[in-house]
């Protein structure tokens, strides 16, 4: 299974090549390896038949328990299978659909990406796994979704979606946390083995709840559904692939994962089921606003979601099979629909269904394509849609509240449905934007396939429900069910409330026009909305973002200096006060008369840095501060320290007096104003009594001779050196050197970077006195 | 700075200092000294030079820009790890090499060329910040 996800990042990478190379034919090479994956998922029907399993498992973080682990079962085969059956279709319709896209190289790169991380969240058993591949699915849907980043409107809906399932995903992360720690694995299937002991962890319902924050998000559901339809800036083959079979499915993959674990609390079922109607009801609403096909399909995505959450909630045998069967359903309408959606488009040139008209006759095999997949959408017989739906129905008789908004709703996308297969394609031909052909083979072989796999399983539904539905509802409900699908069930409740909706419905579309209208001049007003929260969330953050940027970061090196020494002292002194102190004894001996005689030299020292105005002196002192310093060390023989300290204070004043004379003359003097003194004299003070405090409780402590001990033992025998400082550097500690030098290289780069910037802003505007240096050109010097 | 006495001192002290450099970075395993140490004593060398005579022209002193310096040491530093993971050690061992030459007994090591490359590192970034600030 690793070998699987990896072969799919592997061509990713490829891709871009391969598409340069291959040109018109590039789609159906690429379709090749998920429609191999593909066959090789379905060769694993019988792995699952009775509650089997794939498992593989390698290591990867060992130390905090962190593994790769894939597990096939059920329900991930029926997405394994979703992801690659339908990614086959959407990868050879996009060669036609990009058709001389220059980003077409691009394109495959990031689809294939996308695939291979939808691959790994729906095969993963470990939590952190399938958080890394989840956040891979938000990494790649956002430049999937910003794929025309030279439009205003792709690049907001982009990262509008990423942040609403970023956020959702750190919120699930931190639930995944707890539960692996509470539990001491991240095996997904050993947490969901025992609901009982997974519910009596500590920390079990808030880490629930972020869990399901982070399915919510990821599934659209209400109040987070807005970056749905807003996606729809994607071009469709990325809409159509979205929204069928990946991306929000994730959502409810790990609602329906989890459920065995989670479905017994008495929380569960509450939020999911109040989330999924209020969905189901928003789509519904928001349905008829729209006139652009790709939206009023997004809707259409949004209450098939809200469908699969409830009966998620729902939680019955029942309800398991109910949402298997319709999201198969869903899968093999979705993706048909959307792809002719993006057909008329490209060949009609508008997706308004106010405008589209007559385009029947002009592409015969869209057309029945459309309706084949249409008939399934609106849950009628003979499609497999019909048999999803019923079941839905006959789930939810227990809920008749739920079920009485779900009828109603299934009324609008009854209309809906109409709108999008009927209304474009009868009628006599107006005016359209590009005179209307027949899409290529391309381009109409995916979507015809789905829908004829909606036939042939509505028509035969116990086909997929043995093969599939009843392993995968299985998993979903936790224990082994085992039930039988029939196209025809009789005069069921069921049979009748579909009835019911389809009369609601061909009301509902006669009203089509009159209810757009209506509704539209209704909510001209309203401004404030889960869209509305959202942009005020997102103007909230960045105003945060600045604030703190300017408080914290202010230009004013004086300042940057003062909060973080302030801090510092802050945060200790109040470490100190809470832990009682430290003990302080005075075991220090009386000092030799040269060890006196440095002190006060660094004492009248520092006394000259803050009496100092110029700065050029101040830092000259401060020079000297660090040469009483160094000699310190050498009397109390640290002679490695002591040169460093030289050096480096050396080198701190050459570079800081060359610094110095760059500034203008005024900034030579320090003029700043008392109460700035006060607030620095302030803060130096605390600091150095901190630092006194720290360093005479350390010197009050017995030495902990274990670490010198070590050192003084092994530096020779084992690292053949004799200055243990050095050893330490380059041998013991490295690793820590190694990190040093990288920083201290980075920061030169950074200085350079920054110097040669201001050079050649400066050499834009002439400054006509030209560079000042402490040094003049000893040649005949380039520079003037 | 136009000052004969510091030109003509720079020209006199810049080959002692760094030789003393070289000397305090090959000793530095067994007595006070080192890579850090070394390189800097070897930056302070020529940031004498440079304000003696001019970064251009203490610039023309090194074969290569002060950040190839810095790069190379970086390269020198990760390599010197590298060799100890290709000899199937864990990265950054110390490997040791001794050649006997009659009266001469040399030890090689990763370790040194790790120390070489700290070295460089501190020389290439201390110069890459002066000539910077010099040449702007």
């Amino acid at each position: 299974m690793l070998t699987a996800v990896l072969a799919i990042f592997a061509t990713a990478f490829l891709a871009p090549t391969l598409t340069s190379r291959l040109k018109r034919s590039a789609g159906w090479v690429l379709a090749l390896l998920p429609g191999g994956l593909t066959a090789w998922f379905l060769s694993h029907l019988a792995t699952v038949d009775g509650g089997g399993a794939l498992v593989q498992v390698l290591p990867w973080l060992p130390q905090l328990g962190v593994e790769l682990a894939f597990r096939l079962d059920g329900l991930s085969l029926a997405f394994a299978l979703m992801i690659t059956g339908i990614g086959t279709a959407i990868v050879i319709y996009a060669g036609g659909y990009l058709h001389g896209d220059r980003q077409l190289p691009r394109f495959y790169l990031l689809l294939l990406a996308f695939m291979g991380a939808m691959l790994g969240v729906v095969l993963a058993d470990d939590l952190v796994t399938l958080f890394v591949f989840w956040e891979l699915t938000s990494f790649t849907s956002y430049f999937l979704i910003g794929y025309s980043h030279e439009a205003e409107e792709s690049r907001d809906s982009a990262l509008q979606a990423v942040m609403i399932t970023g956020s959702g995903g750190l919120a699930m992360l931190a639930g995944f946390l707890i539960l692996g720690h509470g539990a001491g694995t991240f095996r997904i299937s050993e947490l969901l083995a025992d609901p009982a002991a997974l519910q009596a962890l500590p920390g079990f319902l808030p880490a629930m709840l972020l869990v399901i924050l982070g399915a919510l998000t990821k599934s659209a559901q209400f109040p987070f559904h807005v970056w749905l339809p807003n996606a729809m800036a994607a071009p469709t083959p990325v809409s159509a692939y979205l929204h069928s079979a990946t991306m929000v499915k994730a959502g409810v993959y790990l609602l329906a994962r989890t459920q065995p674990g989670f479905g017994e609390h008495p929380w569960f079922a509450p939020i999911l089921i109040s989330a999924g109607v209020a969905t189901v009801l928003t789509a519904a609403a928001l349905s008829l606003l729209q006139r652009d096909i790709k939206r009023l399909l997004a809707y259409s995505t949004l209450y098939a979601l809200g469908i699969l959450t409830l009966l998620i909630g729902v939680g019955t045998p029942l309800a398991a099979e109910a949402m298997v069967v319709y999201m198969l359903a869903h899968a093999l309408y979705k993706a048909p629909l959307f792809m002719v959606a993006g057909s008329v488009d490209h060949e009609a040139g508008s997706r308004d269904v106010t405008v589209l008209r007559g385009l029947g006759r002009a592409m015969p095999v869209t057309w029945a394509v459309a309706l084949a997949a249409g008939v399934s959408a609106a849950g009628l017989i003979p499609m497999l849609g019909f048999v999803g739906k019923e079941l839905a129905y006959e789930a939810l008789l227990s809920h008749p509240l739920p079920l009485a908004g779900l009828v109603a709703a299934s009324a609008v996308m009854f209309a809906l449905t109409v709108m999008v297969v009927l209304k474009p394609f009868v009628g006599r031909k107006t005016q359209a934007p590009k005179a209307p052909h027949e899409a290529p083979l391309s381009m109409w072989l995916g979507p015809a396939v789905l829908a004829v796999l909606g036939l042939t399983f509505g028509l035969l539904p116990d086909t997929l429900g043995q093969g599939l539905a009843v392993p995968a509802a299985s998993t979903v409900f936790g224990a082994p069910l085992d039930f039988y699908l029939a196209l025809w069930h009789g005069l069921t409740p069921a049979l009748w409330l579909t009835l019911a909706t389809v009369a609601l419905g061909i009301g509902t579309s006669f009203a089509w026009r009159s209810l757009h209208q209506w509704l539209s001049e209704g909510t001209k007003e309203v401004r404030f909305g889960p869209a509305g929260a959202y942009a005020a969330w997102l103007t909230g953050i960045k105003g945060v973002a600045a604030w703190q940027t300017r408080i914290l970061q202010s230009d004013d090196l004086r300042n940057h200096l003062l909060i973080i020494l302030g801090f510092a002292v802050g945060i200790s002194g109040f470490a100190l006060l809470v832990t009682g102190g430290v003990p302080l004894a005075w075991t220090m001996e009386r000092g030799q008369p040269h060890e006196v005689a440095f002190l006060v030299l660094v004492a009248v020292a520092a006394l000259g840095v803050v009496r100092a105005r110029s700065r050029l002196v101040a830092i000259t002192s401060l020079g000297v501060v660090g040469f009483g310093i160094a000699l310190i060390f050498i009397s109390f023989s640290a002679p490695d320290l002591a040169i460093t300290q030289f050096l480096v204070e050396t080198l701190i004043v050459i570079i800081v007096a060359l610094v110095l004379v760059r500034l203008p003359r005024s900034l030579l003097r320090d003029e700043s104003g008392g109460r700035h003194r006060a607030m620095s004299a302030f803060v130096a003070v605390a600091a150095g009594l901190l630092i006194t405090t720290l360093l005479w409780s350390v010197t009050s402590t017995p030495l902990d001779r274990t670490i010198p001990a070590f050192f003084e033992a092994t530096s020779y025998p084992e690292a053949f050196g004799k200055n243990i400082v050095n050893v330490i550097l380059v041998d013991f500690r490295a690793l820590d050197t190694l990190g040093e030098i990288v920083v201290l290289a980075v920061a030169a780069s950074g200085v350079y970077a920054l110097l040669r910037h201001l050079r050649s802003n400066r050499q834009l505007e002439e400054d006509p006195d030209g560079p000042r240096g402490l040094a003049p050109e000893a040649t005949d010097g380039s520079g003037s | 700075m136009n000052s004969l006495i510091l030109r003509t001192a720079t020209r006199l002290l810049l080959t002692v200092l760094l030789l003393f450099s070289v000397f305090l970075l090959l000793r530095g395993h067994d007595l006070p000294g080192g890579g850090f140490i070394g390189g800097l004593v070897g930056a302070s060398a020529l940031a004498l030079y440079a304000i003696a005579f001019g970064p251009t022209a203490a610039g023309r002193l090194l074969p290569i820009s002060s950040r190839t310096l810095m790069g190379a040491g970086l390269v020198a530093a990760v390599l010197a790890g590298l060799l100890a993971a290709l000899a199937g050690r864990p990265f950054l061992t110390g490997l040791w090499w001794t050649f006997d030459l009659g009266d001469l007994n040399v030890k090689l090591s990763t370790v040194l060329l790790f120390d070489v490359g700290v070295y460089l590192v501190v020389v290439g970034t201390i110069l890459t910040m002066l000539f910077a600030l010099e040449e702007h």
